[in-house]
Parts: structure tokens; C-alpha cells; sequence
């Protein structure tokens, strides 16, 4: 008899145990798979930034603004290739608490800074001939039912029209999509800062923040200082930065969800050792009798051992393997619906090593006691029980 | 009857006599169930800090007076004259002629946070000396109150904790001023320990804001429906101002469903899906249990011992177990993380909400309730399958 069938043998003698401990080491590999994903699209998404990318603050904080003419001065800064100012227009939809991410600004510029986000030439056109066009990305889309040609209504939190009324009327031009990109998502709306410059009741020329492209991502921190010291001891200081450390701190902000999830799948994992231990101890105990009649056979103490610890790496491998078979399919299946929210979500060609390993570990950790138990029995004392 | 009750306390009292036979799969069970529940009530634990920050830090007798068409403070915005109209609305408090109103600006500011590498968006609350008054629980844990017309500022026992370096003598620059921190304040856990408040006419001045306020907050004569309407009525018809009026607690609870629904349903997720591990965790320590007794089983069988007994003794023994992993669960959760503080982005207003895992006896009793729901579906088959065993197999067995 090989060891495999016997390694078999031994697995399949209670059908119903073997079930459930497989079933809980798949799934605890599917949720190692799945977590890991969503921890990957999270840290990962700094890499995403645009290395090319700066984005200049206001020193005070990012609510407030500064005046328009800090633009102008910008694009005249060596090393600056071009730049988007935006404002945070606290944009409502009917009765909606809360607000969409809608930002007036200067359309033509934005297709240079973000080159990543497309829409047609013709699109482009006309947006740029109506003076309420706006474009809009697929989420939004989708959760208003908004279309190509609607005309909307959408009032402002924060800003009312010279006219007293606080609702903006547009027509929305273009729908895009973006991927793979951590500087600009798909929830968000844009359209002209002249529209919306020209309306206002107050706080006209003011602009929240820019972003700016630089001519050689290697040159970026000298022209985020060169910015800065353009700005320096004004009543208006910017604090300019890259893009990825934006990203950086704004994630930081949002709290510890990598800790959090990483405790969570270290949880499963240490709950999977005792079920797979106790699975492992139990299956030992019920054989002492058989251990011993290998014994007598001739099975050394160390061919024993290698027999259980086999035992419990058939089972951690092949509940793992499935696991996280699961997950990939998982992942692949909800990457289209995540990719909206998220820049990348996929299982990262290294986590697929980390749980190679950590099956392993876990077979041999899981399998070593009972083994060293069996190991050790004295054939007299093996054969005498039961 | 009488019978069949003996016998279910005869069996089952035999089974939990066992148990220390059995000690090292049971405690693998335990400890399972123990881990799953931990996680779960880890995960409710952050809910209901944050409903003590938000929800809960609100009084039905304060209003909270916005701009209408405003969804946070941070987009609202009111003259002095607005603020006048609104402190002499019918509807509001008054102590010795003078109304109990509040009325504040809000602005950010950046402060390191502690352990990350950048800053955090600190809110920054200009009030006058009746703010206090119109918090539920405000205490001044530490040092003096702020004095009215000087850059003295108080900050939030949060804040304190989340951030770096914001004690009590500490000197901050914040949006061109100089603040000097005089005091460290709570509010049994509400929003204000976020904030760091300061004098609201030099706030003004340093962010440029005139004469104007953000928000109102009025105490109400009581807190019933008839004295908001009064005042909802009498502000709404005023063509002076334009506003929108919530009680407190309303108002918060709007300003957190976010974050809620993520956390709550994230929770939950999580929770199911460990809860399938355990279940199967614990599928496999009771037929272990089962298997080891099958001899014993069928002799109580033999002498007359009926089905059901069989079957709940397993039942018990299973969610004895349970309730014991959800204890232990529950008491770690409460001895390491009640009391943990951190910090999340509140999505309104892009500022930090400091708040503190909060480990309430409701979420012990929950994690009791879910140790042993799982135990008790983890039970069931195997306890059938003890009940259903052929009697004279099981005197074969092993």
C-alpha cells in the first residue's frame, strides 16, 4: 500500500469530520483571499497616484479657498506643465442629504492634468461650447439614472446665485470611466468654473484648490516649494504636494481598516489551527490501537510521524488550495463592480506565495502534536487500549 | 412527562460531568467560539463609540439652526442678524432674560495625528462662553475655561488623545493666529471631545468669516413637538431668514448613517462568515463528543433512555460551550479594546470624529446570544445523529 492511499484511507475513515475540517479551512482561505484583496486595494492605491501630479492647498486646511489670480501666477512656475483648479461645490440632488462630488473648473485644462479620464473629442466639444455642460462619471450615473442629454437640477449646500436661489441647471454631456487611477474616481462631476463664477452671490474668485501637472515627475518637489514660496507670507500661503502623499493622508484619515483587517484574518487563522489541531489530536486518539499494529508491522516511529503530519498537510493544502481558488474567482468576479470605488482590486501575485506558506505552516503546526504523541507510543501500551 | 424531563436532567447532568474527559477539544471549541465573537463584538464596539459620539452626544431640547439647503455646519452660514432673529424666536429658553442659545462657527485646521505620518483635519469650533451649556455632559477635565477676546482655546479629551502634542500650556498656529491651550474638556464621549473650541470673534477675524456664524444651537422650553413647531413656524415665516431646524440628536444620526451602515454591515459580514468556521468547528468537537460516548449512549439507549434526551443532552453540552466562548469572548473584548480611542473621517465635512470603542453590556449579551446560536445549529447534527444510532451497533463500538 502507497502512503497516499493510506494517508487516504485514514482521512476518509470518518467522512462527515473530514467534510466539515475541509470546509473550514476553505473557508478560511477565502476570506485570507478576499481580505487581502481589499487590504491590496487600499495600500496599493498610493501607487496609483500620478507621479506627475501635485495638488496645492490652502495652508489653513482643504476647506478653505484662495483667489483665482493664484492660478494665472501657477502656470507661470518653471517645471509646471499645466493646471485644474477646483472648487468643492457641496452638490445635492433633490431632497438628498448628502452631497455628491461635484467641481466647477476649467474644463479645457482638466484632459491634460488627468489624461487618464477620456471622453470623445466630439464630447469634448461640446462640452466646451455649453456653458452648462456637465460630465459625469459612470457611478453617479448609475446611482441617479442619470443619462447623456438629461437636463439637471442641482442645488448647492454652500452656494446660492446672485439671484438668491441655490439650484444650477445642467445638461450632462459626457459619461466617463476611469480605471486604475487614484487621482480622480467615478463619483465624481465636473463643469465650467465661469458657469458658476459668474452666478454667485458671493465668494466669486475664489478658488478651493489645484492641482497641477509637472513637466518632469523627477523635478516635483522643487516646484511644489517653488509654488509655495511664490505664496509665501501672502494673506493666501499654499501648501502644495504630490498626489500620492494627498492620497497618503487622506487614507490615513479615513482610520486603520488595513490594522483592522489584518487582525481579523489573523483571528481566523489562529480559530483554523485549533479546529484543524483538535481535528488532527481526535483522529489520532480514535487510531492508538492501529498506530500500534503499524508498529508491530515494522513502521518506524519516524515513518508514523511522516504518516500524520501527511495527514494534516493533505488537509491544509487541499482545503487551502480550494479556499483560495474560491477567492480568485470571488475577486475576479466582483472587480468589475469594485473598480468603480476602488482603483485596483485584484489578489496580488505575492499573496498567493504568502498563503502557499501558510498552509504549509499550518499543516505542520496542526499536524506536529498528535504526531509526536503517536511517535512515542509504546506498541504494548497502543495495542492494549480501546 | 415527569419521566422524560428525569431523564433529560439525568443525561444531561452526566454529559456536563464529563466534559474535563473531553477538556482539550472542548476548549478548542470554546476558544473558537470565543475568537469569532470577539471579532464580532470588536467590529459593534466601534458602532457604538461612534453612536456615542454622534447620536447619542445630542439633546431633544437643543435645536440645531442651519442655512436651509446646508447639510452640515461646515456649508452653513448666518449674519448677526440672523442670529439675533433666532434668539428671540418664541420657543427658546430663557434664564434671567437671557437666551440659552449658541451660536458658532466651524472651521478646520490641521494637527498631526498621533502614529501617522501626516496630519489630520482637526475641526475648530469658534463659540462663545454659553456653549458649554448647551452640551449634555461638558465638563473641563483639566486646566481653565477659555476667556472671551484672547487666543486662549480649549480642546476635546479626543483630541488630546489622537493627536500630538495638544496638551494644556501648548502653544498651536492655526490659520495665521496663535492659540494658546488653557484647558482640556469631555463630553461623555460626544462629538465636542473632537473639536478644540476658541474664542468665536477671533475666529472671525483670523479666517476672514466678518460678523458670521455657521450654526445656531438653542435649548428649547421643553423638549416636546408643540415647542420645535413653534419655533420651526415662527423662523420659517420670518422672510429675514432662510432655515433649516433638527433637533440635536436628529441631525447627528444624519451626520453618521455613512459610516453606520459600513460599519454595522462590515460587522456583520465578517461575523457570518467566521460564524461558518466555528459552526464547523464546533460540528466537529461534538461528534468527537458523540464518538467517543457512542457505547455509553447506546446503553442509556438499551435501558430505556428515549430519543429526545439523547438529543438535548448534546444540544446542552454544545451551547454550554457556546455561552462560555461568548462570555470569554465578550470580557476579552471589554478588558482590551473598551475604552480604546481613534479616529475616523467624518465624509460630511472631511474632518476627524475622534470616538472610543465602546463595549456595552447590550454587546456582551449579543455575543452570548450569537456563541450560542451557533452552537446551537453546531449541535443539532450530531446530537441527532447520537439519537438515531442503532442500539446494538453502538454496544459494538469501540
Amino acid at each position: 500500500m502507497s502512503w497516499l492511499s493510506l494517508t487516504w484511507a485514514n482521512l476518509t475513515r470518518r467522512k462527515l469530520r473530514l467534510v466539515f475540517t475541509l470546509l473550514s479551512i476553505i473557508l478560511a482561505f477565502l476570506m485570507f483571499g478576499m481580505l487581502d484583496a481589499l487590504r491590496t486595494s487600499l495600500s496599493e492605491s498610493v501607487n496609483l497616484t500620478g507621479a506627475d501630479r501635485l495638488i496645492s492647498l490652502s495652508k489653513v486646511s482643504i476647506i478653505d479657498s484662495y483667489p483665482l489670480s493664484h492660478y494665472e501666477k501657477t502656470r507661470a512656475v518653471e517645471g509646471v506643465d499645466s493646471v485644474v483648479h477646483l472648487n468643492w461645490f457641496g452638490g445635492v440632488y433633490k431632497e438628498g442629504t448628502m452631497q455628491i462630488p461635484v467641481f466647477p473648473m476649467n474644463v479645457e485644462e482638466f484632459f491634460k492634468v488627468y489624461p487618464e479620464v477620456k471622453i470623445t473629442p466630439e464630447e469634448f466639444d461640446a462640452w466646451k461650447k455649453d456653458r452648462q455642460g456637465m460630465v459625469i462619471g459612470t457611478v453617479l450615473a448609475e446611482r441617479y439614472g442619470w443619462k447623456k442629454g438629461d437636463r439637471l437640477p442641482i442645488k448647492s449646500s454652500i452656494f446660492r446665485k446672485a439671484n438668491g436661489s441655490d439650484t444650477w441647471e445642467f445638461n450632462i454631456v459626457a459619461i466617463y470611466n476611469v480605471e486604475n487611477s487614484a487621482g480622480w474616481d467615478n463619483q465624481s462631476a465636473m463643469f465650467h468654473y465661469d458657469y458658476y463664477n459668474e452666478s454667485l452671490q458671493f465668494g466669486r474668485n475664489e478658488i478651493g484648490w489645484m492641482t497641477i501637472k509637472v513637466k518632469d515627475p523627477a523635478q516635483s518637489e522643487a516646484v511644489a516649494k517653488r509654488v509655495d514660496t511664490l505664496f509665501a507670507n501672502s494673506a493666501d500661503e499654499t501648501k502644495t504636494g504630490t498626489e500620492k502623499a494627498f492620497t497618503k493622508q487622506f487614507m490615513e484619515q479615513i482610520g486603520s481598516i488595513g490594522k483592522i483587517l489584518v487582525s481579523v484574518v489573523f483571528a481566523v487563522f489562529f480559530t483554523m489551527l485549533l479546529v484543524t489541531a483538535n481535528t488532527m489530536a481526535q483522529s489520532v486518539r480514535e487510531r492508538t490501537n492501529e498506530i500500534g499494529v503499524l508498529k508491530t508491522l515494522g513502521f518506524s516511529a519516524g515513518a508514523v510521524l511522516r504518516l500524520i503530519i501527511g495527514e494534516a498537510l493533505f488537509l491544509t493544502i487541499v482545503g487551502g488550495l480550494i479556499g483560495f481558488g474560491l477567492a480568485i474567482l470571488a475577486v475576479g468576479g466582483l472587480a468589475p463592480t469594485m473598480k468603480k470605488y476602488f482603483p485596483i482590486f485584484e489578489i496580488d501575485s505575492s499573496t498567493l506565495v504568502v498563503s502557499l506558506v501558510l498552509m504549509v505552516v499550518l499543516g505542520v503546526i496542526t499536524g506536529l502534536w498528535p504526531a509526536v504523541t503517536a511517535m512515542r507510543l509504546k506498541i504494548t501500551d497502543a495495542l492494549r487500549k480501546g | 412527562m415527569a419521566n422524560s424531563f428525569s431523564q433529560i436532567g439525568a443525561v444531561t447532568a452526566m454529559n456536563v460531568r464529563n466534559i474535563p474527559e473531553r477538556w482539550a477539544s472542548s476548549l478548542v471549541a470554546v476558544v473558537g467560539i470565543a475568537g469569532v465573537t470577539l471579532v464580532l463584538i470588536a467590529v459593534l464596539s466601534i458602532a457604538a463609540g461612534f453612536r456615542q459620539a454622534l447620536e447619542l452626544s445630542g439633546s431633544q431640547d437643543v435645536a440645531i439652526i442651519l442655512r436651509s439647503g446646508a447639510t452640515n455646519e461646515m456649508s452653513s452660514g448666518f449674519g448677526q442678524e440672523g442670529v439675533t432673529i433666532i434668539s428671540d424666536a418664541p420657543g427658546v429658553r430663557r434664564v434671567d432674560g437671557k437666551p440659552q442659545v449658541s451660536a458658532e462657527l466651524y472651521v478646520l485646521t490641521e494637527a498631526k495625528l498621533r502614529g501617522k505620518e501626516s496630519g489630520g483635519n482637526l475641526p475648530f469650533r469658534g463659540v462663545s462662553q454659553t456653549a458649554p451649556k448647551l452640551r449634555k455632559s461638558f465638563k473641563l477635565e483639566q486646566g481653565t475655561m477659555m476667556r472671551e477676546g484672547t487666543n486662549e482655546i480649549i480642546v476635546g479629551k479626543g483630541v488630546v488623545a489622537n493627536y500630538e502634542g495638544l496638551q494644556v500650556g501648548k502653544t498651536v498656529r492655526w490659520g495665521n493666529g496663535d492659540w494658546k491651550i488653557v484647558g482640556i474638556f469631555s463630553d461623555d464621549g460626544g462629538i465636542a471631545e473632537s473639536e478644540a473650541w476658541g474664542d468665536a470673534r477671533l475666529v472671525q477675524q483670523v479666517w476672514g468669516r466678518g460678523a458670521s456664524f455657521q450654526s445656531v444651537r438653542a435649548r428649547l422650553d421643553d423638549d416636546s413637538d408643540a415647542t420645535l413647531k413653534k419655533l420651526k413656524d415662527s423662523l420659517t415665516k420670518d422672510p429675514r431668514v432662510q432655515v433649516a431646524i433638527k433637533r440635536e440628536p436628529e441631525f447627528y444620526a444624519e451626520q453618521q448613517a455613512v459610516m453606520n451602515t459600513l460599519i454595522n454591515g462590515a460587522g456583520w459580514v465578517f461575523a457570518f462568515m467566521m460564524g461558518l468556521a466555528a459552526i464547523f468547528a464546533a460540528v466537529n468537537t461534538m461528534f468527537n463528543a458523540v464518538a467517543s460516548r457512542v457505547r455509553e449512549i447506546a446503553t442509556l439507549r438499551a435501558l430505556g433512555f428515549g430519543a429526545m434526551p439523547v438529543i438535548f443532552s448534546v444540544l446542552f453540552e454544545s451551547m454550554l460551550l457556546g455561552a462560555t466562548g461568548g462570555l470569554l469572548g465578550g470580557v476579552l473584548a471589554f478588558i482590551f479594546l473598551n475604552g480604546m480611542q481613534s479616529s475616523t473621517m467624518n465624509f460630511q465635512t472631511f474632518s476627524q470624529i475622534t470616538y472610543a470603542f465602546t463595549v456595552t453590556p447590550e454587546l456582551m449579551v449579543k455575543g452570548v446570544i450569537y456563541g450560542l446560536l451557533l452552537t446551537f445549529i453546531a449541535g443539532l447534527l450530531p446530537g441527532i445523529r447520537a439519537a438515531r444510532m442503532p442500539i446494538t451497533s453502538g454496544l459494538r463500538e469501540l
